[in-house]
Protein backbone atom coordinates (compact mmCIF):
# COMPACT_ATOMS: atom_id res chain seq x y z
CA UNK A 1 0.00 0.00 0.00
CA UNK A 2 0.93 3.69 -0.22
CA UNK A 3 1.46 5.49 2.44
CA UNK A 4 1.97 9.10 3.67
CA UNK A 5 5.75 8.86 3.61
CA UNK A 6 5.75 7.91 0.30
CA UNK A 7 3.74 10.87 -0.96
CA UNK A 8 6.01 12.76 1.12
CA UNK A 9 9.23 11.45 -0.27
CA UNK A 10 8.02 12.45 -4.01
CA UNK A 11 7.42 15.64 -3.03
CA UNK A 12 10.85 16.65 -1.41
CA UNK A 13 12.57 15.21 -4.26
CA UNK A 14 10.42 16.91 -6.75
CA UNK A 15 11.16 20.23 -4.47
CA UNK A 16 14.92 18.72 -4.35
CA UNK A 17 14.73 19.10 -8.46
CA UNK A 18 13.46 22.47 -8.34
CA UNK A 19 15.70 23.92 -6.12
CA UNK A 20 18.87 22.77 -7.95
CA UNK A 21 17.29 24.28 -11.28
CA UNK A 22 17.45 27.17 -9.35
CA UNK A 23 20.59 26.95 -8.16
CA UNK A 24 22.34 25.73 -11.78
CA UNK A 25 20.41 27.69 -14.61
CA UNK A 26 21.28 30.56 -15.93
CA UNK A 27 18.27 31.18 -18.07
CA UNK A 28 15.67 33.45 -16.11
CA UNK A 29 12.56 31.92 -17.83
CA UNK A 30 14.66 28.16 -16.60
CA UNK A 31 14.47 29.47 -13.12
CA UNK A 32 10.78 30.41 -13.08
CA UNK A 33 9.81 26.96 -14.29
CA UNK A 34 11.83 25.72 -11.68
CA UNK A 35 10.25 27.54 -9.03
CA UNK A 36 7.09 26.45 -10.59
CA UNK A 37 8.37 23.12 -9.36
CA UNK A 38 9.27 23.96 -5.69
CA UNK A 39 5.43 25.33 -5.66
CA UNK A 40 4.12 21.77 -6.94
CA UNK A 41 6.02 20.20 -4.85
CA UNK A 42 4.43 22.26 -1.45
CA UNK A 43 1.35 21.47 -3.15
CA UNK A 44 1.52 17.45 -3.66
CA UNK A 45 2.41 17.46 0.68
CA UNK A 46 -0.75 19.69 1.19
CA UNK A 47 -3.26 17.58 -0.92
CA UNK A 48 -1.43 14.31 0.90
CA UNK A 49 -1.73 15.86 4.48
CA UNK A 50 -5.59 16.51 3.71
CA UNK A 51 -6.02 13.51 2.63
CA UNK A 52 -4.36 11.43 5.46
CA UNK A 53 -5.64 13.20 7.97
CA UNK A 54 -9.19 12.66 8.39
CA UNK A 55 -11.76 14.96 9.89
CA UNK A 56 -13.95 13.58 12.16
CA UNK A 57 -16.78 12.92 9.44
CA UNK A 58 -15.15 10.52 7.42
CA UNK A 59 -14.24 13.39 5.01
CA UNK A 60 -10.30 14.31 3.91
CA UNK A 61 -9.42 17.90 6.06
CA UNK A 62 -10.68 20.50 3.17
CA UNK A 63 -8.70 23.62 4.70
CA UNK A 64 -5.25 21.69 3.53
CA UNK A 65 -6.96 21.87 -0.61
CA UNK A 66 -7.86 25.25 0.27
CA UNK A 67 -4.15 26.80 0.57
CA UNK A 68 -3.54 24.70 -2.50
CA UNK A 69 -5.95 26.79 -4.18
CA UNK A 70 -4.36 29.78 -2.94
CA UNK A 71 -0.87 28.65 -3.82
CA UNK A 72 -1.78 28.13 -7.17
CA UNK A 73 -3.95 31.87 -7.46
CA UNK A 74 -0.49 33.34 -6.45
CA UNK A 75 2.04 31.68 -8.89
CA UNK A 76 -0.20 32.17 -11.62
CA UNK A 77 -0.04 36.26 -10.50
CA UNK A 78 4.04 35.68 -9.56
CA UNK A 79 4.16 33.68 -13.24
CA UNK A 80 2.83 36.01 -14.94
CA UNK A 81 4.33 39.52 -13.36
CA UNK A 82 7.69 37.26 -13.87
CA UNK A 83 7.79 36.90 -17.52
CA UNK A 84 6.69 40.20 -17.89
CA UNK A 85 9.63 41.90 -15.89
CA UNK A 86 11.93 39.06 -17.82
CA UNK A 87 9.93 40.99 -21.11
CA UNK A 88 11.02 44.02 -20.13
CA UNK A 89 14.63 42.91 -19.23
CA UNK A 90 14.97 41.57 -22.56
CA UNK A 91 13.94 44.79 -24.05
CA UNK A 92 16.66 46.41 -22.53
CA UNK A 93 19.51 44.08 -22.57
CA UNK A 94 18.88 41.36 -24.98
CA UNK A 95 19.30 38.54 -23.02
CA UNK A 96 17.68 36.64 -20.36
CA UNK A 97 21.06 35.18 -19.01
CA UNK A 98 21.46 35.70 -14.92
CA UNK A 99 25.46 35.86 -15.85
CA UNK A 100 24.94 38.99 -18.08
CA UNK A 101 22.94 41.06 -15.82
CA UNK A 102 25.69 42.51 -12.97
CA UNK A 103 24.84 45.59 -12.55
CA UNK A 104 23.48 45.74 -9.03
CA UNK A 105 26.15 43.29 -8.12
CA UNK A 106 28.86 44.38 -5.63
CA UNK B 1 -5.51 3.63 -6.85
CA UNK B 2 -3.44 0.64 -6.91
CA UNK B 3 0.51 1.45 -5.66
CA UNK B 4 1.10 0.59 -9.48
CA UNK B 5 -0.42 3.46 -10.46
CA UNK B 6 1.12 5.48 -7.69
CA UNK B 7 5.05 4.49 -8.62
CA UNK B 8 4.15 5.29 -12.70
CA UNK B 9 2.81 8.93 -12.05
CA UNK B 10 5.24 9.69 -9.78
CA UNK B 11 8.42 8.32 -11.83
CA UNK B 12 6.87 9.80 -15.05
CA UNK B 13 6.66 13.91 -12.76
CA UNK B 14 10.07 13.60 -11.28
CA UNK B 15 11.82 12.17 -14.93
CA UNK B 16 10.03 15.29 -16.48
CA UNK B 17 10.95 17.15 -13.75
CA UNK B 18 14.96 16.67 -14.19
CA UNK B 19 14.14 17.08 -18.03
CA UNK B 20 12.99 20.47 -17.24
CA UNK B 21 16.62 21.22 -15.58
CA UNK B 22 18.69 19.48 -17.50
CA UNK B 23 17.33 20.52 -21.16
CA UNK B 24 19.32 23.49 -22.72
CA UNK B 25 16.43 23.92 -24.89
CA UNK B 26 13.89 26.21 -22.87
CA UNK B 27 10.81 24.95 -25.46
CA UNK B 28 11.46 21.50 -24.60
CA UNK B 29 11.85 22.59 -20.97
CA UNK B 30 8.50 24.35 -21.11
CA UNK B 31 6.82 21.01 -22.74
CA UNK B 32 8.67 18.91 -19.90
CA UNK B 33 7.03 20.98 -17.04
CA UNK B 34 3.40 20.35 -19.23
CA UNK B 35 4.15 16.39 -18.89
CA UNK B 36 5.72 16.67 -14.90
CA UNK B 37 2.32 18.51 -14.35
CA UNK B 38 -0.02 16.38 -15.93
CA UNK B 39 1.60 13.44 -13.83
CA UNK B 40 1.05 15.80 -10.66
CA UNK B 41 -2.69 16.35 -11.56
CA UNK B 42 -2.91 12.72 -11.93
CA UNK B 43 -1.17 12.03 -7.99
CA UNK B 44 -3.69 14.85 -7.10
CA UNK B 45 -6.60 12.15 -8.89
CA UNK B 46 -5.19 9.40 -6.57
CA UNK B 47 -5.33 11.21 -3.39
CA UNK B 48 -8.95 11.94 -4.01
CA UNK B 49 -8.76 15.64 -4.94
CA UNK B 50 -10.15 15.85 -7.86
CA UNK B 51 -11.12 19.27 -8.15
CA UNK B 52 -7.27 20.28 -7.57
CA UNK B 53 -6.49 17.84 -9.92
CA UNK B 54 -8.71 19.64 -12.24
CA UNK B 55 -7.18 23.16 -11.14
CA UNK B 56 -4.16 21.60 -11.79
CA UNK B 57 -4.49 20.70 -15.42
CA UNK B 58 -6.54 23.80 -16.54
CA UNK B 59 -4.29 26.81 -14.48
CA UNK B 60 -0.79 25.44 -14.86
CA UNK B 61 -1.29 22.92 -17.87
CA UNK B 62 -2.79 25.06 -19.66
CA UNK B 63 -2.81 28.65 -18.97
CA UNK B 64 1.01 28.80 -17.71
CA UNK B 65 2.36 26.87 -20.00
CA UNK B 66 0.42 28.81 -22.68
CA UNK B 67 2.39 32.08 -21.29
CA UNK B 68 5.56 30.38 -20.75
CA UNK B 69 5.21 28.92 -24.34
CA UNK B 70 4.36 32.69 -25.58
CA UNK B 71 7.17 34.34 -24.01
CA UNK B 72 9.73 31.76 -25.05
CA UNK B 73 8.53 32.27 -28.88
CA UNK B 74 7.84 35.63 -28.59
CA UNK B 75 11.55 36.76 -27.17
CA UNK B 76 12.94 34.08 -29.88
CA UNK B 77 15.45 32.56 -27.56
CA UNK B 78 17.74 30.44 -28.53
CA UNK B 79 19.38 26.93 -27.46
CA UNK B 80 21.73 27.91 -24.82
CA UNK B 81 25.21 27.87 -26.29
CA UNK B 82 27.40 25.39 -24.45
CA UNK B 83 29.54 27.34 -22.31
CA UNK B 84 32.15 26.16 -20.00
CA UNK B 85 30.50 24.93 -17.16
CA UNK B 86 32.24 26.24 -13.92
CA UNK B 87 32.34 22.43 -12.03
CA UNK B 88 32.87 23.37 -8.88
CA UNK B 89 29.69 26.00 -8.35
CA UNK B 90 27.70 22.60 -10.41
CA UNK B 91 28.78 20.02 -7.63
CA UNK B 92 27.67 23.00 -4.98
CA UNK B 93 24.45 23.19 -6.12
CA UNK B 94 23.88 19.76 -6.45
CA UNK B 95 25.43 19.08 -2.92
CA UNK B 96 23.21 21.89 -1.31
CA UNK B 97 19.81 19.81 -3.26
CA UNK B 98 21.53 16.64 -2.22
CA UNK B 99 22.02 17.58 1.24
CA UNK B 100 18.38 19.22 1.66
CA UNK B 101 16.88 15.84 0.06
CA UNK B 102 18.40 14.09 2.76
CA UNK B 103 17.19 16.06 5.10
CA UNK B 104 13.78 15.71 4.14
CA UNK B 105 13.83 12.03 4.06
CA UNK B 106 15.35 12.16 7.35
CA UNK B 107 12.74 14.07 8.69
CA UNK B 108 10.03 12.03 7.19
CA UNK B 109 11.88 8.46 8.59
CA UNK B 110 11.09 9.89 12.14
CA UNK B 111 7.51 11.12 11.52
CA UNK B 112 5.36 8.25 12.99
CA UNK B 113 2.29 8.95 10.73
CA UNK B 114 4.32 8.78 7.95
CA UNK B 115 3.80 4.79 8.03
CA UNK B 116 -0.11 5.05 7.69
CA UNK B 117 -1.83 3.84 4.78
CA UNK B 118 -4.71 5.48 3.01
CA UNK B 119 -7.25 5.15 5.08
CA UNK B 120 -11.08 4.30 3.66
CA UNK B 121 -13.22 7.43 2.51
CA UNK B 122 -16.84 7.08 3.38
CA UNK B 123 -19.25 7.52 0.80
CA UNK B 124 -20.30 11.47 0.85
CA UNK B 125 -23.43 12.42 -0.27
CA UNK B 126 -21.58 16.00 -1.54
CA UNK B 127 -18.97 16.30 -3.96
CA UNK B 128 -15.37 17.68 -3.42
CA UNK B 129 -16.16 21.19 -5.04
CA UNK B 130 -18.93 21.83 -2.84
CA UNK B 131 -16.83 21.20 0.22
CA UNK B 132 -13.99 23.56 -1.03
CA UNK B 133 -16.73 25.99 -2.30
CA UNK B 134 -18.23 25.91 0.80
CA UNK B 135 -15.69 26.17 3.25
CA UNK B 136 -13.99 28.69 0.80
CA UNK B 137 -16.83 30.83 0.83
CA UNK B 138 -17.26 30.77 4.53
CA UNK B 139 -13.98 30.43 6.77
CA UNK B 140 -11.85 31.87 3.86
CA UNK B 141 -13.93 34.43 2.72
CA UNK B 142 -11.85 37.58 3.54
CA UNK B 143 -8.31 35.52 1.90
CA UNK B 144 -10.65 34.68 -0.97
CA UNK B 145 -11.31 38.60 -2.15
CA UNK B 146 -7.64 39.29 -0.71
CA UNK B 147 -6.87 37.07 -3.79
CA UNK B 148 -9.21 38.81 -5.93
CA UNK B 149 -7.06 41.83 -5.20
CA UNK B 150 -3.96 40.18 -5.52
CA UNK B 151 -4.71 39.31 -8.85
CA UNK B 152 -6.24 42.38 -10.09
CA UNK B 153 -2.91 44.14 -9.03
CA UNK B 154 -1.02 41.52 -10.75
CA UNK B 155 -2.79 42.38 -13.99
CA UNK B 156 -2.32 46.04 -13.51
CA UNK B 157 1.39 45.47 -13.03
CA UNK B 158 1.99 43.15 -16.34
CA UNK B 159 0.02 46.28 -18.23
CA UNK B 160 2.33 48.76 -16.92
CA UNK B 161 5.39 46.65 -17.09
CA UNK B 162 4.54 45.53 -20.82
CA UNK B 163 4.11 49.23 -22.25
CA UNK B 164 6.39 50.65 -24.22
CA UNK B 165 7.98 54.05 -23.23
CA UNK B 166 7.26 57.15 -25.29
CA UNK B 167 9.74 58.34 -26.98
Amino acid sequence: MVTLGDYLIVSGILFAIGFAGVMLRRNLIVILMSLELMLNAANLSLVAFSRFRLQPSGLPDYNAQIFVFFIITVAAAEVALGLAILVALFRARQTTDVKDITQLRF
Amino acid sequence: MPPLLFWVFALLMLIFGVAVVVNRNPVASALSLVVSFLGLAALFMSLDAYFVGIIQVLVYAGAVMVLFLFIIMLLNLPAEERRQINWLAAAGGIGVALILLVQICAVIGHFQAAHQTLPPLPRSTTDDVWNIGALLFSNYNLPFQIIGVLVLVATIGVVLLSKREPR
